[in-house]
């Protein structure tokens, strides 16, 4: 995929702000922990994987379409496993794509969904749901127990990790930040919030197992797009188009560096 | 028409460990939408939990209660394969049954 340097500039993103693997304080953070684990027993998350299974089943849109013949990768129709094996290169397009990308194809390529509708709505707010992320938590729980095992086969998708990471690593923008400004170092947090060191194997592995994740403080589940976009924003970024090559090539860096967690999801988030 | 509830129910001992997932957006009446107008209050006013079509709990909510509520009780005397239903109805006079059956602890 060809880069230019103007691009690159939209593109670094920071701080996949997780309940943190770094305790600052250790008797804090074992409070936390419980809170943590009892939200996991409990977690709301689960209402949208039910929604989500509907609406993949259900005839829907302009073709009065399923989604059962959308293909994650291993098939038309075959979920189970294909979220531990995205981003990956489609020959269908071409190009290397994550789970969301693939959604918003299926949307409007089997149901005759406006393809910018769905963008509008790609997320929820307390006024209305949003049918992708209620899907994207469907799929992605197909991969429950499995470990993520992104392979980076095709050069495309070895591209695309090369970009993920140069992103990474790249200081922009008006705060001059990288992902590592605040994801670099062990023991760094934005207020009580722990935050992890995602150079280290591990507390990558943490965060990759559980995303799509219900985020308490939104109220919904939550996909990797929004937590890039978000982190975006925080950056003070222009806004990271959803399902764009950007957004694509940070997933494949950061789901190749988590390769080997055992994905749990939904997960439960602050 | 409202999402269903998950509702699970282990047994532990003679005692049902039951705990109930809601969708409902409980609306306070006092947050403003995009376009700064109230949202209408709306909210889960009551819940009924039954065992075997027996009332165990009746409960009387306020727009206190979060979004997406979470309700965890135990049921004593429960035993595998009774069955315990929840209700709830809003303020606006939508409501949800749902119904599960209690399962050995795992």
């Amino acid at each position: 995929m060809p880069v230019a340097r103007s691009d690159i500039a939209v593109l670094a993103v920071v701080c996949l702000a997780t309940w943190g693997a770094v305790p600052v304080l250790a008797q804090s953070a074992d409070s936390l922990e419980v809170g943590r684990k009892m939200l996991a027993e409990d977690n709301p998350g689960e209402l949208w994987v039910q929604r989500g299974e509907r609406l993949f089943h259900d005839q829907r849109g302009p073709r009065n379409a399923s989604l059962e013949q959308c293909d994650f990768g291993m098939g038309p129709g075959r979920l189970e496993g294909a979220f531990a094996r995205l981003p990956r290169y489609f020959s269908d397009t071409g190009k290397v794509e994550d789970m969301e990308s693939r959604l918003l194809k299926c949307l409007v390529e089997l149901q005759g969904l406006d393809r910018g509708a769905i963008i509008q709505a790609r997320f929820s707010n307390l006024d209305r749901a949003s049918d992708m992320e209620a899907l994207s938590t469907f799929v992605a729980s197909r991969s429950n127990g499995m470990k993520m095992d992104v392979r980076l086969e095709h050069p495309q998708e070895r591209e695309m990790y090369k970009v993920g990471e140069y992103i990474f690593y790249r200081r922009t923008g008006p705060t001059d930040f990288a992902c590592t400004s605040c994801h670099g170092d062990e023991g760094k947090r934005i207020r009580l919030q722990d935050l992890p060191n995602m150079t280290d194997r591990k507390q990558m592995q943490a965060v990759i197992a559980g995303w799509p994740a219900y985020r308490g403080t939104h109220s919904t589940v939550r996909t990797m797009q929004h937590r890039l976009y978000d982190c975006n924003w925080q950056m003070r970024l222009p806004d990271l188009g959803f399902a764009s090559d950007v957004s694509i090539a940070l997933t494949t860096y950061l789901n190749y560096r988590g390769n080997g967690a055992v994905i749990q999801v939904p997960g439960v988030r602050r | 028409m409202a999402e269903p509830m998950k509702i699970r129910a282990t047994l532990q001992g003679d005692t049902a460990d039951v705990r109930v997932l809601i969708l409902h957006p409980m609306e306070t009446g006092q947050r403003r939408d995009g376009k700064g107008e109230l949202v209408p209050l709306h909210y889960i006013q009551s819940v009924l939990v039954t065992h075997n079509g027996k009332a165990v709990l009746e409960a009387q909510w306020s727009q206190a209660v979060s979004r997406n509520p979470f309700l965890g009780i135990r049921v004593k005397g429960a035993r595998v394969g009774d069955k315990i239903s929840v209700i709830w109805v809003d303020n606006k006079g939508d409501q949800r049954t749902d119904e599960a059956v209690v399962a050995p602890a795992s």
